[in-house]
């Protein structure tokens, strides 16, 4: 069975994930609107800097968000002036940790829906006197429905699943920043094989869910990652 | 009197367009040309969905653009009607949301009336609860039509609305733009490539060919210009307006008046008084020097020869005036040699056939 310390875990995963997940739709529309319709030659730069993530190891990404974030650290200066104090081993760290990870599922799916609408409903929209924030709710949101949702999902399920980057920024800390991941390992590392398996079960299901739903539900082109 | 005056320039290296045109504020003005000719790009420029660097874009007295003074309106504050090649609904709305979609986001209050208006005129009343993509190609365009003049736009712009339809949808939708041509007082700039619906719909034409503004003005006169390549073109006629002024019920005939005079054809079923376009190809028109006293052609009408070309294939076209009509004729080189036809000559035209266009 699930102990109290495995359910709070679960809890602060999702917590993580949940506030992660509406960051980056926040923070991943208007980039992914952007690089669907830039011809700005930095448009390569920025595609592959939102994608480092699908190819990096994430303890490699993890590893210089410590080093940035921390006490000597570029952003780590800011947020201390900004009388923040430093973000590695606290839950905003590992938010912000977990919004650069994931950032790629949540932009590409939302980067091909707008592409796919083209240009012709917002030039229809232009004719009939909505202006470009306007034409944005009223035509390009409505038809990028699915392109949202499966952003959403991806993004909240990917950073449910979120190991390497985890425990480097994060660390270990219980009700702070342990995650289940990091719990199932804790788990394996003390040979509680039994309470590994219940929280693995937990993932293994919520996981196959969230896929069933994309990929059923909502037609999802079954694809390895949304590089492709 | 309303006018419209828009001059662009723009250069995409393989592409240029250079246009100076002053066109009326009334009526349908019809811009015509091949592919590649620029008309598309000059109503997308008019629309403000192009931006020409150079440009200035005047309607009703309101200015749209002015790149010397670095005006230029966006499309959105632009009170211009477009309706696309395809008829481009939102295929998330039903056709009401899609007709209310523009109506929303203007303020005056005459919008709903013109939206019932345009509903009737086109037909599509009993269409309203349904999505686009349950529509055919041909109600979807007269939807997208509606849509475009319940805004009561000071100038409605259309994109070959046709192109995309087979024959049969062709026809269907013809009538409605000639009853909106009758009905309605908003100019329409009218891009197009088919030469039926230059006649069928045109009062004014520009002849676009890479980029550049061949001819324009009034349809008989630009119809009518050697300059043209129009006038050369096997398919090369004259459209004439014409009202019916008398019925000739024994011989199954109907007369109708022009500017300058009259021609009897085949009976139409219409009230003394209707306007009609009546298309003469310039095949049909033939030249005698003297009155023809003995001939079965009842359209025998006295004219003026204005200009003399060179057609293809030994054709020789003729340009005349008839009242206040120009007129084409191609008749055989031959016999333009044996009459010896001249630039002001008076002769007599025979006309063998026309087709009456509505």
């Amino acid at each position: 069975m699930l102990s109290a310390s495995d359910i709070a875990t679960l809890w602060l995963t999702f917590k993580v994930a949940g506030y992660a997940t509406l960051l980056m739709m926040l923070l991943g529309t208007p980039l992914a609107w952007w690089l669907a319709r830039t011809a700005s030659r930095w448009k390569g730069v920025c595609n592959a800097l939102v994608a480092l993530p699908l190819v990096l190891p994430p303890t490699v990404l993890g590893f210089y968000l410590l080093v940035m974030m921390g006490p000597n650290g570029a952003i780590g200066r800011l947020t201390t002036e900004l009388g923040l104090g430093t973000l590695p081993f606290t839950f905003p760290g590992l938010v912000v940790a977990s919004v650069l990870y994931s950032l790629p599922f949540v932009v590409q799916p939302l980067q091909t829906a707008f592409a796919t609408i083209g240009e012709h409903p917002l030039e229809a929209a232009a004719t009939l006197r909505a202006g470009p924030l306007d034409t944005f709710f009223s035509v390009v949101v409505p038809l990028a429905k699915p392109g949202f949702m499966t952003a959403a999902i991806l993004g909240f399920a990917h950073t449910v699943g979120e190991f390497g980057v985890v425990l480097m920024v994060g660390g270990n800390i219980p009700d702070k920043t342990r995650v289940v991941s990091v719990q199932i390992y804790n788990h394996v590392e003390a040979l509680e094989y039994s309470e590994a398996h219940w929280l693995a079960g937990c993932l293994l299901l919520f996981s196959f869910s969230v896929l069933l739903v994309l990929y059923t539900a909502l037609k999802t082109q079954p694809v390895a990652h949304p590089l492709k | 009197m309303t006018t419209i005056l828009a001059r662009f320039q723009l250069d995409y290296g393989d592409f240029k367009l250079d246009v100076d045109l002053t066109l009326p504020g009334t009526g349908i003005t019809v811009l015509f040309g091949h592919s590649g000719s620029g008309k598309t790009t000059l109503l997308r420029c008019i629309a403000g969905l192009q931006r020409a660097p150079l440009g200035k874009l005047e309607i009703n007295g309101h200015v749209w653009q002015d790149s010397e003074r670095n005006l230029f309106l966006p499309t959105y504050k632009r009170p211009l009607g477009y309706v696309f090649q395809e008829a481009n609904l939102f295929p998330h709305l039903t056709v009401r949301d899609n007709l209310h979609y523009g109506l929303k986001r203007i303020k005056q209050n005459s919008g709903t009336v013109k939206l019932e208006q345009a509903v009737e005129l086109l037909g599509i009343g009993h269409l309203m609860e349904r999505m686009p993509g349950h529509l055919s190609g041909g109600e979807r365009q007269r939807v997208a039509i509606a849509r475009a003049l319940a805004l009561n736009p000071e100038v409605l712009l259309m994109d070959e609305p046709l192109a995309s339809l087979d024959f049969k949808r062709k026809q269907e939708i013809l009538p409605f733009l000639s009853r909106l041509h009758q009905q309605l007082d908003i100019p329409v700039l009218y891009v197009t490539h088919s030469q039926q619906e230059v006649a069928q719909l045109a009062d004014t034409l520009v002849i676009l060919e890479d980029g550049r503004a061949l001819a324009s003005g009034p349809l008989p006169e630009t119809q009518s210009r050697l300059d043209v390549p129009l006038a050369q073109d096997r398919e090369a006629a004259t459209v004439w307006q014409a009202t019916v002024a008398e019925h000739e019920a024994d011989y199954h005939l109907t007369r109708v008046a022009f500017a300058g005079g009259s021609l009897s054809l085949p009976a139409v079923d219409a009230e003394i008084g209707t306007p009609l376009r009546v298309q003469i190809y310039a095949r049909d028109v033939s030249i005698a020097l003297e009155a023809p006293t003995a001939t079965s052609i009842l359209n025998v009408l006295p004219a003026t020869i204005t200009g003399i070309a060179d057609g293809r294939d030994g054709q020789t076209v003729v340009q005349m005036r008839i009242g206040n009509q120009a007129l084409l004729a191609h008749i055989t080189r031959k016999s333009a040699l044996m009459l010896g036809l001249q630039i002001g000559m008076a002769v007599y035209v025979q006309i063998k056939g026309t087709s009456i266009l509505n």
